[in-house]
């Protein structure tokens, strides 16, 4: 089966809910489980009929890959377990496999308990589900059956994040998930070998974003915080509990400590004290610089920023919160977000991409005025700003990934679908390659060149490569290879005719051809023969040509001239049929000698 | 394929092996036996050691000789800074090492011998762990040597090997030892060290792929596996099935190798680690009880790990919870820290903690309350005011000529209440303990090795199946220290290659056939001709491309047409055009016979003969002679009768 089909549940023209299928060479894997942060109903979750209309899908499905602890990868597994049943083989990272579960928990709770929503999975559903979860370390290659074979690579996105590769026989493709290629504080830069992949899906959330510099960035995002609290402003930074809330952490750390601040620095407890602890142990995973002074200081031991209590929100003065969800869809951050919001003193910072249908989505818009569902209508006065700090990669990034794994096809997921337009055209415009940009539920069918691997006897393959060896350098001159396949059980090998008639049991029919012609030569036959062979040899300047005991040989061309001395010689010119075409040319070479 | 053997322990072996045209270094363990022949180097001047009697040959009188060799309790040893044995360049140079293979980081001390100065240009393959644990003990090595330096160097006692006592009459090749490596090469070559996981499959400069397994002796330790397409080598070096603190041994992917080359195994095959582990807490117990210290020598990581761990809570259990531990060692932060960043080359056990998250190792607990204390040195600051006797002491270098541990013999050696104990299984712990001597401290000796012992080594032999077993010679005879145990030695009934320093193998691997792809378009156009049920033949030809070692056949290119090219070389293509079938089979006579006759040869007689037939045809001056596998058409020069002859003798004979 030479097709590879890929079809989005989620991530399909969209950002949030990736869920993506693929199948290659009969096996089908699910890339990433997702749920859409912005849906309250069952849009939220990736619509698993698709699969299979009822009845356990794990005969339809090989394996599931996650690639990092978001919600939107990995929220919709503990349903896709627990609720739809699958059972089969569950793969990500060791940081992924640490943190997930908390995040999962985290949201069910806001879902469950502060949003009264049934129909959900349960804490015990989370549990059990990370049970059946295989962990994987970067670069190990993983057997998940005799044909189907994993690996993956670091991505830098958040910790722990990866890509994978995934091979079934001589077809792979590479799966992004979401990824960074330039280093930040704390993560290094996603890498990849030249693995020339048939396909690459990759990530496109920063599809026409040309991102400036880090440090102008970092700046900007210090200035702002710095100038709010100097009017004695609050400031609000609704993060993630992983991933850039550590970043932006050691970043207001260094710099409180540079510039000797003492406004207050919060983090919102619970979560993200635990969230430290992860990143001190699994610091192998966090970039170089981090990883080398982590034994004199570890990065994630904060002096400036403290945890931080409901009861502070009223406190009069400037400060500065961490909170989680980054989307302000619920939790402390909203709850927060609510409170500050209708002062323009105030500032909330949004440091990351928001889904649409989200508070933060809409806040981002310049919504003026936010409905809650319970009637409630909060104004917004306090001053709204986007910092571009999430982690992915931009145009130039996903291009140079493009470049550095050499795929022979491209498909974008996880952005929006005008975007994605424009860096199609880019990517088909500069590497010439074919990019799909499949819509959910749409599948793309994408054709592969098959490479069939083959034995062949050394022995054959050592001999042409004497032979080529042997000859003067000559880059046009095509090496060629000739024998014959023997194809018997399962094995396909290639091997020279005499050895292949032994493996299959049968003997050859030798044909051979000689001719005689007469030529009036006076002399001893050996003078003729000697004659004959320059002739030949000045015609054949390549060839091997040898006289011995008085006949002359080239490949299995024999000539041999007999006769008396003075008298009419006979020429018999002999060949195997092999030799067709160099034995009846030598024959008909003699012969106009001979007129 | 050959094997070159440039170590004669197999616990610190270097390997070369040379396949398909690469040449592969296996481990470059450094042999540090060769320091137990100088003085110990202690931290502050010694009086007794400065002391010691000089010692002279009596026949010799050779001025520069003096001074260099004192003697102790009957023992001559060198004094000068201590020299290692490293691997010899001698049967192949270093330059011409494609890759090095590091099993784990006790293999690797000498890597800094082998990758400096030598023109070594490959690349060193090893995992995480190996390589941050290694350069912990290559840092602890160069500190402990440099933090005593002599201010003479002994080298005439090489000139007069013959007239020495033993055991320093019995070194081998003195003067090939060489002195320790400075921080600036170890840097320099840990520099060259690629990280690999385990199970990634690495690629060879496309002739070879390469993977570490899991070993489950120590933090990362791995087992190798070299592939060609067809062969598969497994070189076992330091391996555990016990339950310790790393990841357990992959044993599956050690299967079916052609060549097992099995090296690493116990250094005390008669001790077992468990009760050892249980005789080590006793005795500390014991002379804690009695107010005495314990000194443990030790290395900066590994087995250690497990004694902090076991030690602190059968302490705990006997009610000494407030005896101090003492870890004193120049990377003692560093090793602790690393510890509890590895989860992923961690035992099950260990490696679930880190979801809690716990760190996966006691230690770091231990720290935190200070009961297990750790510090660079003896002079490190706060150290003299932490510590208290009685105390435990775990400190280097286990062969107690360099190190902190130097000053605590020297510093307890005197009073019998106190205890050394030797857990390290590396030197031989009454030579170690020689230019100490007279001791009152107790000596007790818990080797603790969890290498496979030869029972396991050689369950585990029965369970891969090697095609063949390579191993050093010293495996097929009972150790030196117990000579009667015959069950101390590998059997197999798998054929068995031995080898020691410097001998080189061939090893019994044909190589027959390889791989190579075949494009689509290529296969597409082939015909194949089943010639019995199941076998199928066609014959092929295709232009072959070679491209970083692997080979892809594709679609040989008609050449231009001829006009646009020089005559000779479309004539030498035509000539050189290989023929696109064979014939095979037995020649149906009346068939061939029918279809002449139809194409108007009507003369035709045949006649039997003992060979087959022979056919006349006497107007056109021809015979055929057929035999069952072949036929050969004598005739005179007419080209026209000849390749009609042919067409329909072709028609007649099966091909492929």
């Amino acid at each position: 089966m030479p097709d590879i089909k890929v079809t989005p549940l989620g991530a399909g023209q969209d950002v949030g809910r990736s869920c993506i299928l693929l199948s290659l060479g009969g096996k089908n894997i699910m890339l990433d489980c997702g749920m859409h942060m912005g849906f309250n109903d069952e849009r939220r979750f990736p619509d698993f009929t698709y699969i299979a209309p009822e009845g356990p899908l794990t005969s339809y499905v090989d394996c599931v890959i996650i690639s990092h602890f978001h919600l939107d990868h990995c929220g919709a597994l503990p349903y896709f377990t627990e609720v739809v049943g699958y059972s089969g083989p569950i793969y990500m990272t060791h940081p992924t496999k640490a943190i997930a579960p908390i995040l999962l928990e985290d949201m069910r709770k806001v879902a469950v308990e502060k949003k009264g929503e049934s129909n959900f999975f349960t804490s015990q559903n989370v549990k059990d589900c990370m049970k059946k979860v295989t962990a994987v370390t970067l670069h190990q290659s993983v057997m998940v059956d005799s044909e189907l074979e994993i690996k993956a690579y670091y991505a830098g996105h958040v910790l722990g994040a990866a890509m994978f590769w995934i091979r079934v026989g001589s077809q792979s493709v590479v799966y992004t998930g979401d990824y960074n290629m330039t280093p930040d504080r704390h993560l290094g830069a996603a890498w990849i070998d030249k693995c020339r992949p048939d396909l690459l899906i990759s990530e496109s959330t920063y599809a026409t974003t040309i991102r400036d510099s880090k440090r102008c960035r970092e700046r900007d995002f210090l200035k702002k915080v710095h100038e709010c609290i100097d009017r004695g402003g609050k400031v609000l930074i609704p993060v993630f509990a992983l991933g850039r809330a550590q970043e932006l952490c050691i970043l207001l750390e260094t710099y409180w400590e540079r510039m000797n601040l003492k406004v207050p620095v919060y983090f919102a407890v619970g979560l993200t004290e635990k969230a430290n602890n992860y990143y001190k142990m699994f610091i192998t995973w966090t970039n170089q610089k981090i990883r080398k002074t982590f034994v004199q200081r570890n990065m994630f031991d904060f002096k400036h920023i403290k945890p931080f209590d409901k009861a502070y929100i009223d406190n009069p003065g400037a400060m500065v919160v961490f909170a989680t969800p980054g989307m302000l869809h619920a939790g402390l951050s909203l709850q927060i977000f609510k409170k500050w919001a209708p002062n323009e003193n105030n500032m909330v910072i949004m440091p990351g991409f928001c889904v649409v249908g989200t508070v933060g989505h809409k806040v981002l818009n310049g919504a003026k005025k936010i409905e809650f569902e319970n009637r409630q209508v909060v104004e917004v006065k306090m001053s709204v700003q986007y910092m571009s700090f999430s982690a992915h990669a931009d145009a130039k990034g996903i291009m140079q990934l493009i470049q550095y794994c050499e795929p022979k096809n491209v498909m974008l997921v996880h952005g929006e679908a005008a975007k994605m337009e424009f860096l199609k055209e880019k990517i088909k415009k500069e590497f010439s390659l074919d990019c799909y940009t499949p819509a959910n539920g749409e599948t793309s069918i994408i054709n592969t060149s098959l490479c069939i691997p083959i034995d062949v006897s050394l022995r054959l393959l050592k001999a042409e490569s004497m032979k080529h060896n042997a000859l003067p350098p000559d880059p046009k001159r095509s090496r060629v290879m000739h024998g014959v396949l023997v194809m018997k059980d399962s094995s396909t090998c290639l091997m020279d005719v005499d050895e292949a008639c032994r493996e299959a049991g049968i003997n050859r029919h030798f044909v051979r051809f000689t001719s005689t012609l007469r030529m009036e030569d006076p002399g001893p036959s050996s003078k003729t023969a000697e004659k004959l062979l320059q002739l030949i040899k000045a015609r054949l300047k390549d060839w091997h040509v040898q006289l011995t005991d008085g006949s002359i040989s080239v490949e299995s061309v024999l000539v041999k001239v007999e006769g008396n001395e003075d008298e009419q010689k006979s020429v018999y010119v002999s060949w195997d049929n092999q030799d067709e075409e160099l034995g009846s040319y030598i024959l008909g070479l003699l012969q106009t000698m001979g007129q | 394929m050959k094997l070159y053997c440039l170590s004669c322990d197999p616990n610190k072996p270097c390997y070369i092996l040379r396949f398909k045209e690469i040449t592969l270094m296996l481990d470059c363990g450094l042999s540090a036996h060769t320091v137990l022949n100088f003085l110990p180097l202690p931290l502050v001047p010694s009086a007794r050691l400065n002391n010691l009697p000089g010692w002279m040959p009596r026949d010799i009188a050779d001025a520069h000789l003096e001074g260099e060799l004192k003697e102790c309790c009957g023992r001559v040893f060198v004094d000068s800074a201590p020299e290692f044995f490293p691997p010899q360049p001698k049967i192949v140079d270093f330059s011409e090492v494609d890759v090095i293979l590091i099993s784990n980081y006790l293999c690797m001390l000498a890597l800094p011998y082998i990758t400096e100065g030598t023109g070594f240009s490959g690349v060193v393959y090893a995992t995480e762990p190996t390589m941050q644990i290694g350069r912990l003990f290559l840092e602890e090595l160069v500190h402990h040597i440099e933090q005593t330096p002599k201010a003479t160097l002994a080298s005439h006692w090489k000139e007069h090997l013959h007239v020495l006592p033993a055991p320093l009459s019995d070194s081998l090749k003195p003067r090939n030892w060489r002195h320790i490596y400075d921080m600036k090469a170890v840097n320099d070559s840990l520099a060259k060290i690629q990280m690999v996981g385990y199970n990634e499959k690495l690629d060879i400069y496309g002739a070879l792929e390469v993977t570490a397994v899991s070993s489950g002796y120590c933090l990362g330790s791995s087992n190798w596996v070299i592939n060609s397409h067809y062969e598969k080598i497994a070189y076992v070096s330091g391996s555990s099935t016990l339950t310790t603190h790393p990841k357990p041994m992959d044993q599956g992917a050690l299967k079916n190798a052609n060549v097992l080359i099995l090296t690493g195994l116990t250094q005390t095959p008669t001790a077992n680690p468990d009760s050892m582990l249980g005789e080590l807490c006793m005795t500390v117990a014991n002379t804690l009880r009695c107010g005495g210290s314990v000194l443990i020598p030790c290395y900066p990581s590994g087995v250690v790990y497990d004694l902090f761990e076991c030690l602190s809570s059968h302490l705990d259990a006997s009610g000494m919870t407030s005896i101090p531990m003492f870890f004193i060692s120049p990377v003692a932060d560093t090793s602790l820290a690393y510890s509890n960043i590895l989860a992923e080359w961690l035992s099950t056990n260990k490696q679930n903690k880190v979801y809690l998250p716990e760190e996966p190792f006691p230690h770091a607990f231990l720290v935190r309350n200070g009961r297990l204390k750790h510090f660079k040195h003896i002079y490190t600051e706060g150290f003299s005011t932490d510590y208290k006797q009685p105390c435990v002491v775990f400190c280097g270098h286990p062969s107690l000529r360099f190190g902190d541990a130097v000053h605590f013999v020297e510093l307890w050696g005197g009073n019998a209440l106190n205890t050394i104990i030797f857990t390290e299984p590396d030197f031989p712990y009454l030579e170690a303990l020689a230019p100490f001597q007279p001791l009152a401290m107790k000596a007790v000796h818990c080797p603790i090795d969890t290498s496979l012992n030869f029972t396991q080594a050689n369950k585990l032999i029965r369970d891969l199946k090697p095609g063949t077993l390579v191993l050093p010679e010293s495996y097929r005879q009972p150790p030196g220290t117990a000579p009667h145990r015959l069950d101390l030695i590998i059997e197999t009934d798998r054929p068995l290659l031995s080898f020691k320093r410097d001998e080189v193998l061939t090893l019994p691997l044909k190589r027959k056939q390889t791989q190579v792809d075949m494009s689509p378009e290529l296969a597409e156009n082939l015909v194949p001709n089943e010639v019995r049920s199941g076998v199928a033949l066609a014959t092929l030809t295709a232009a072959i491309q070679v491209k970083d070692n692997k080979h892809t056949l594709k679609i040989l290119e008609e050449p231009e047409k001829p006009s646009s090219r020089k005559k000779s070389r479309a004539l030498e293509e035509a000539l050189n055009k290989k023929p696109t079938n064979y014939t095979w089979g037995v020649l149906d006579i009346d068939e061939f016979i029918q279809k002449i006759t139809q194409e108007g040869i009507t003369d035709a007689k045949v006649e039997q003969v003992a060979s087959g037939y022979i056919i006349h045809l006497p107007n056109e001056d021809t015979l055929i002679q057929v035999e069952d596998s072949s036929t050969h058409i004598f005739c005179e020069g007419d080209m026209l009768l000849r390749q009609k002859l042919r067409t329909i003798l072709l028609q007649c004979l099966n091909k492929f």
